[in-house]
């Protein structure tokens, strides 16, 4: 029991003690933590030292910093941020301005005020960590900081009590909010966002294809075992070796470099011109990836809202791809696009630079000579890469600056699909064949466990694709040519000794279902949770049967849901609330028991004096009277046992009972 | 005007459940809860971050927002839980004299197997408030003070009774309001003459200060006699016989009245009844017999606590309507 005369000049500020200082301490430890793997170098030092400092101060009593420490560290803090991120807005210096902040506000904590502060700021530093990461393991983090942080809040309120009987009681709290929070999550009307211009950063730098190829850029891709998208089939799936999910299309090239031409810049609304066919229809879970291209399987056929094909037959969104999306396409993988194709588009498919690399140049007018047709051309620059000895490697040897394709060609003979597919195009070209590069991802791999195919990083690839009079644009891969397995089983296949990445490696099964069975509960996450959008929101309440899912009806059912919980948890409530104890009723027994006798208790009254009055108007009842009230008052004040005393109080009161009314016997 | 009306209200919520008579069992009727400062910042807080969250399209960003939300909704029970089935009680209050604060006596008492953290109580007219724990099963007495500068009876203020705990988000109060007043005896002159002489005995009474008062006589021993008068060497000799009472000369030959109209009537009233109030205190630490005469009403000399208590609580009230 505690007893406190507060200061009533500043009722609201009353100071914290070293334990709430404590409880600070850990809400700024679990608000930062989440965010130390990006924290520019120098503030993450700033903020651990500051930390350590307040830590020292409070356990070892060393001097806090002075005001005018903190005022010289905000504003070197500010010049900081401003100078690493050359701005102050946006999310990346937001958050460090946060973090530093929040830091040192620690060492300025006079009122509870000042802690509550503290722990709005790790409130919103926690959702700052969900912009980085919002894996299950994050989450997980997050909402055990949330309980540290909630458990601070309640003892900012509340008396001094043990750290753990604390966190209980938060946690036991954010029980009780969770049917809230997940009634709200499912029916709180989403919208789709951005609501304003978000700034640059808004999303990092991500790993995936780019816009240009040179020898090694699609190889560095092949190490990384990232998730660049996800598909399912509406039915079966097809055959690894047809899964050719076309990116950019590169049909410039200086000698060293490939870069899209004027045909990826020229977009209709729709395909160029109708593909027919038998059409797969297939859904792309797509992870953002900072450009505006969306993947399907060549050659695609209908597209999703919103998206266009470029000429070169390129899958564009509007936007960039900031967020996981999710878009359906139908494709038919027989076709080949391009039949009536731009004049200007095959001339820039011939384009080739003025000199360089002479003496694949000198093949090329060889083969085609040889050959007589474009077709049988085309078979010959095939045969060639089948019938030399070329090795398919992840580590090939450098390549001079120039003339690196006749290097290749003729000395190294050692690359990556991206070394095969440049060169294919350039002899193609050399030989009067217009040509271009498609860069993308090829196969992907099938989750036994959900069904979804799962295309890596690792899958990316180049191909290349060459222009008939009378067919339009043929896809002609010659990686396939030299390993055919690289397009039937992915990278898993390649000679010994190669760094095959983990995730492509082909033996330790129990390995590969396990991680199956972890991407599947990824996938599912990501499709139920982090993608949980207006689309997905209204397929979800119509499935649940809503008929008319939109805001109105959602709006409604969460009010009610809502009403319902909180009007449960307040019959919860209540049910505990007023009963009375053992001891209580025990003693309202006893008052029961003389009342009728007109020898009630006044309420004023005390257990004792009550006793010594009516002993005296009644000698009589005094022995058991005097007893129970002594047992109650030493039960209810003296901290003597309830229980036993209850008992003894109702004894007592049955022969209070009995006794009351003497002259009537 | 604000202050008038911000009363009525209150008056208004307090009268909601019933009469706020103590005592008082709160029950649901009669708890009132609203956001407090620190939960409408919250709330505020929660709006902008339901803001990030939609525009930087954050999944979890809105779980970890509705969590929030829900833990509001929360706390809202539990603050509210946390006054529910209290009872409030008074105990009657002790006379004071004006100077001295008044302390209304109260008692908490929780019958519920849950501890009441983070009460405060306050009354109105008083400038402090207290800061209460209440454990499980237990009641607990404390006093409020309010300042009393005048004589009189003083009513005590309305209580509040609130609290924030748990999470400091959300208030919630009661009112509750005290019975007994308390009666202000007259401060008591500071820099008083000394006592009056007796009726009869011209300046025996200053004597006494001298230690050279004698005894005179025993008489038989009445209940407002002091202990310190009571013949006890003849108890002693005989145990049966009763209690006999010494006389002194002094005391005997001289009953002092401490009478209103025989102080100047230049002096002002309030400053009549201090000194009246001082020497009756005097006269009470002598342990001298004395009475008190007013216009209109006249206590009879005797002495002791009760009769002390008498004549200070006729001074209080002189004049006031009743």
């Amino acid at each position: 029991m505690m007893f406190r005369r507060p200061a009533k000049t500043a009722p609201d500020l009353p100071p914290l003690g070293a334990q709430r200082t404590g409880w600070l301490l850990a809400v700024a430890a679990s608000a930062l933590l989440p965010h130390a793997d990006h924290l520019p170098g120098w503030l993450g030092a700033v903020t651990l030292l500051l930390f350590t400092w307040r830590l020292a101060q409070w356990k070892r009593g060393w001097p806090g910093a002075s005001g005018w420490i903190r005022t010289l560290l905000i504003i070197a803090g500010c010049a900081g941020i401003s100078l690493t991120f050359g701005r102050l807005f946006g999310r990346e210096p937001g958050v460090a301005l946060l973090a530093l902040l929040l830091v040192l506000k620690l060492h300025e904590l006079k009122s509870v005020r000042d802690g509550h502060t503290v722990v709005l700021l790790g409130y919103f530093m926690l959702l700052a960590a969900f912009t980085y990461s919002q894996t299950p393991a994050m989450a997980a983090l997050l909402f055990a900081a949330m309980g540290v942080i909630t458990a601070a809040l309640i003892a900012l309120t509340g008396p001094p009590a043990a750290p753990l009987a604390l966190l209980r009681q938060s946690g036991w709290m954010l029980a009780q909010a969770l049917p809230f929070m997940l009634v709200l999550f499912v029916l709180f009307p989403r919208v789709p966002g951005p609501l304003w211009g978000l700034p640059l950063d808004a999303h990092g730098a991500r790993t995936g294809l780019s816009d240009s190829m040179e020898p090694g850029s699609i190889s560095q891709l092949s190490q990384s075992g990232e998730i660049a998208f996800r598909a399912r089939f509406d039915r079966e799936a097809p055959p690894a070796r047809d899964l050719y999910w076309r990116g950019p299309v590169l049909t410039e090239f200086d000698g060293r470099t490939w870069r899209q031409g004027t045909a990826a810049r020229r977009t209709g609304g729709t395909p160029p011109h109708p593909v027919i066919g038998p059409r797969s229809g297939y859904e792309v879970t797509l992870e953002a990836h900072g450009k505006n291209w969306l993947f399907a399987l060549e050659t695609v056929a209908a597209l999703p809202p919103g998206a266009r094909v470029s000429d070169d037959w390129q899958v564009l969104s509007g936007d960039v791809v900031r967020n996981r999306r999710r878009d359906h396409f139908e494709s038919v993988l027989a076709a080949r696009p391009g039949i009536e194709e731009w004049s200007a588009h095959i001339d820039a498919a011939r384009r080739l630079p003025r000199d360089g690399n002479p003496r694949a140049r000198a093949l090329a007018a060889e083969l085609r000579r040889q050959s007589g047709s474009d077709a049988a051309t085309v078979d010959a620059l095939l045969r060639l890469f089948r019938r030399e000895a070329f090795v398919y490697t992840l580590t090939p040897p450098l390549l001079p600056g120039a003339d690196g394709i006749d290097a290749f060609l003729f000395d190294t003979r050692r690359g990556f699909c991206e070394h095969y597919a440049g060169a294919f195009v350039f002899l193609a070209r050399a030989a009067g064949l217009p040509a271009r590069v498609v860069t993308g991802y090829q196969g992907g791999e099938r989750n036994s466990v959900d069904s979804f195919i799962v295309v890596r990083q690792s899958d990316a690839h180049a191909w290349a694709e060459v222009w008939l009079p009378a067919e339009g644009w043929r896809r002609v891969d010659p990686t396939a040519a030299i390993l055919p397995s690289r397009v039937e089983r992915g990278l898993a296949d390649l000679a010994a000794g190669e760094p095959v990445p983990f995730v492509a490696r082909a033996d330790l099964g129990w390995l590969r279902d396990l991680r199956h069975r972890w991407e599947a509960a990824n996938n599912a996450w990501n499709q139920w949770v982090l993608s949980y959008d207006q689309q997905r929101q209204r397929e979800l309440l119509s499935r649940l049967g809503m008929a008319q899912p939109d805001w109105q009806t959602m709006t409604a059912w969460m009010a009610a849901l809502c009403g319902v919980m909180a009007g449960a948890l307040t019959l919860w409530a209540l049910r505990r609330a007023p009963g009375r104890d053992a001891l209580a009723r025990a003693w309202a027994g006893l008052d029961r028991a003389l009342a009728p006798a007109g020898l009630g208790r006044a309420a004023w009254e005390g257990p004792l004096d009550y006793a010594e009055r009516v002993a005296a108007a009644r000698p009589d009842l005094a022995a058991d009277l005097r007893a129970a009230c002594t047992l109650y008052a030493d039960a209810r004040y003296g901290g003597a046992p309830p229980a036993p005393a209850a008992r003894e109080i109702r004894a007592r009161s049955r022969a209070l009972r009995r006794h009351r009314t003497p002259h009537r016997r | 005007m604000w202050h008038a009306l911000r009363d009525a209200v209150r008056r208004w919520l307090a009268s909601l459940g019933g009469s706020p008579a103590l005592p008082l069992t709160l029950d649901r009727r009669r708890i009132f809860v609203l956001p407090s400062a620190v939960g409408l910042v919250w709330g505020g807080a929660l709006v902008a971050m339901l803001l990030t969250a939609i525009n930087y399209t954050l999944s979890l960003g809105f779980a970890l927002v509705f969590m929030l939300a829900g833990l509001g909704q929360v706390a809202l029970l539990h603050t509210f839980r946390n006054l529910l089935g209290l009872t409030l009680k008074e105990l009657p209050p002790e006379p004071v004299f004006a100077g001295q604060p008044a302390r209304f006596a109260l008692a908490l008492d929780n019958a519920s197997s849950r501890a009441r953290p983070a009460l405060r109580l306050a009354m109105a007219g008083s400038d402090e408030a207290l800061d209460i724990d209440v454990a499980a099963d237990a009641a607990l007495t404390f006093h409020l003070r309010v300042p009393a500068t005048r004589r009189g009876w003083i009513a005590p203020g309305r209580l509040t009774l609130s609290t924030r705990y748990p999470l400091g988000l959300i208030r919630a109060w009661s009112y509750g309001q005290p019975q007994q007043r308390c009666l202000v005896y007259p401060q008591p002159e500071s820099d008083r003459p000394p006592l009056p002489p007796g009726d009869a005995g011209t300046l025996g009474l200053r004597a006494r200060g001298d230690g050279s008062d004698e005894f005179a006589a025993l008489r038989a021993h009445r209940a407002a006699d002091s202990p310190r008068h009571v013949a006890w060497k003849a108890w002693a000799r005989s145990p049966d016989a009763p209690l006999l009472t010494k006389q002194f000369d002094g005391q005997d030959g001289g009953e002092l009245w401490l009478d209103l109209e025989r102080l100047s009537a230049t002096m002002p009233l309030e400053q009549r009844l201090a000194r009246l109030t001082g020497w009756a205190l005097d006269a009470d630490a002598a342990g001298l017999r004395y009475g008190l005469a007013l216009p209109g009403q006249r206590i009879a000399p005797d002495r002791g606590p009760a009769h002390r208590a008498r004549v200070l609580a006729a001074l209080a009230l002189f004049g006031l309507p009743s």
